[in-house]
């Protein structure tokens, strides 16, 4: 196998999006 | 900064400050753990006495090359260029932009761990909220939300539906100052489904964007927890009142929510009966209780519910290869978008952007301090009356939280509930149970992630 799989590089405020963890929340 | 793990047979590599997440053999995975402390030929070193001669000094070589061009890239090893950008959060202005309406204090259940204590949250009445109170409290959100157009109103209590036609008639009112304030509303309501009708499920169908069914899994488990007021179970009323809704529901957002306790730590079981029960989008949640009682989660469960979420995530990736996937709320972990870190780092949001109404228009800073007058911050009438209060939970960011500035899971987690006063008497304080669970289902839900992306590649 490939020694490194990468599955998402860099993915890192209008205040728009919703509000009640932010983790799962979706933005703009 | 690195976080490593190991899970499922996958070797997983978190660089937390970039948000990159890779997927290594173990050689990388080894190389990863001792990169930044120790020299080329000591880390050939290290590798060649765990492994002998399984990888040639050139394969170790090639690895490090791999890796450091992944630093070079920012993917690897990527400082924290956020903590100083964010620390001023005290003199930012905010606005409110959600309201937790407690609709009806009042409940026709009486699970036994609510903390709304049946409604009545800890010595308030029993009560609904008037027309009246429900219109002013529409109109302090639309005054007080700045130029925030998405508006979010939310139906709760106790239980909403006993409470039903003065919802209409809010959702009514919300919709005729629309399109004057230039404001979108978005409503939601929690219920424990004892109240659904054909009536309700057409109404929620036009109006709610999500409605939260509570059911907490295997019918002796629901109805232990959750009995009516005549001490019945509430499992055969309700159950297939939700499987009526949830068919009517169309593309429309629902989640079958459930609390687990000390006495279901084996909650996988209640995943699997609600997911074979045809809910497709699901929650399960610790329960939240003083440390007495007898079916709070302790310390020593810890081990065991983090071994039930593994096997929880592993019945998920098996749907998901049977083509009947599922969604566990807390595994939703958007990897290449998500919120942006504004977002993830503030919080969220309660008594600030987000707040409490009570049936009398007083104001909290979630529906979790209801109740508790020392953390009264007004009412819809006069406003916020303790703004030192609300600076306070403007401070409620991840930087601001000794536990939380340092921890893995920060740009997802973004510092978890306020109400750590519960346990530890400040706001800023981190719940260290919740901060262990919730810890490990980030590790799941990358993982998972991880499979997923594995599946595509086979097919």
């Amino acid at each position: 196998m490939k020694r490194i799989k990468t599955l998402t590089n860099k993915t890192l405020g209008c205040g728009e999006c919703q509000t009640c963890t932010v983790g799962n929340q979706s933005c703009n | 900064m690195i976080h490593q793990y190991k899970n499922n047979g996958y070797n997983i590599v978190l660089d937390v400050c970039s948000g990159s997440v890779h997927v290594v053999d173990d050689l990388c995975y080894d190389i990863i753990e001792m990169y930044e402390g120790k020299s080329q030929d000591e880390i050939v070193a290290a590798i060649r006495s765990k492994y002998g001669e399984l990888y040639t000094e050139k394969d170790i070589l090639e690895a490090c090359e791999d890796i450091e061009e992944l630093k070079k890239e920012g993917q690897l090893f990527t400082e924290d260029v956020y903590k100083d950008i964010i620390i001023d959060h005290k003199k930012r202005k905010t606005v409110v932009k959600a309201l937790c309406l407690h609709i009806a204090h009042d409940c026709n259940l009486a699970c036994k761990y609510c903390f709304a204590d049946e409604g009545e949250y800890h010595g308030q009445k029993r009560e609904l909220m008037s027309l009246e109170v429900g219109k002013k409290a529409l109109d302090f959100l639309i005054e007080n939300s700045g130029n925030r157009v998405n508006l979010e109103v939310d139906f709760f209590g106790g239980e909403p539906l006993m409470n039903f036609d003065v919802v209409k008639e809010l959702v009514a009112y919300g919709r005729s100052r629309e399109k004057e304030a230039g404001k979108n509303f978005r409503f939601t309501l929690t219920t424990n489904g004892m109240l659904l009708n054909d009536e309700v499920i057409d109404f929620c169908n036009r109006e709610i964007s999500n409605v939260v069914l509570s059911l907490d899994g295997r019918k002796e488990v629901n109805d232990l927890m959750r009995p009516s007021r005549n001490g019945k179970g509430s499992y055969d009323i309700i159950v297939p009142k939700f499987k009526k809704f949830v068919e009517s529901r169309g593309d429309k957002s629902y989640y079958v929510r459930g609390t687990f306790t000390r006495n279901n730590l084996d909650f996988t079981e209640d995943f699997k009966h609600m997911a074979d029960l045809g809910f497709k989008e699901i929650s399960i949640e610790p329960v939240v209780s003083p440390d007495e009682s007898e079916y709070a989660i302790r310390e020593e469960d810890i081990e065991k519910i983090c071994q039930e979420y593994d096997k929880l995530a592993v019945d998920i990736i098996d749907r998901h290869k049977k083509g009947k996937p599922v969604t566990f709320f807390h595994y939703m972990l958007d990897l290449t978008g998500g919120p942006c870190v504004y977002k993830r780092l503030s919080g969220c949001g309660s008594g600030t952007e987000y707040l409490a109404v009570t049936p009398t228009g007083e104001l909290y800073p979630c529906h979790q301090f209801v109740g508790n007058e020392e953390f009264k911050l007004g009412d819809i009438y006069n406003g916020i009356q303790k703004n030192d209060l609300v600076d306070e939970f403007k401070m409620c960011n991840v930087y601001a939280k000794e536990k939380c500035k340092d921890c893995y899971a920060r740009f997802y987690c973004s510092g978890g509930a306020a109400n750590s006063y519960q346990f530890h008497n400040s706001i800023l304080d981190a719940y260290d149970i919740g901060c262990e669970l919730q810890r490990k289902r980030i590790e799941c839900a990358i993982m998972i992630k991880a499979a997923l992306a594995e599946l595509e590649e086979g097919e």
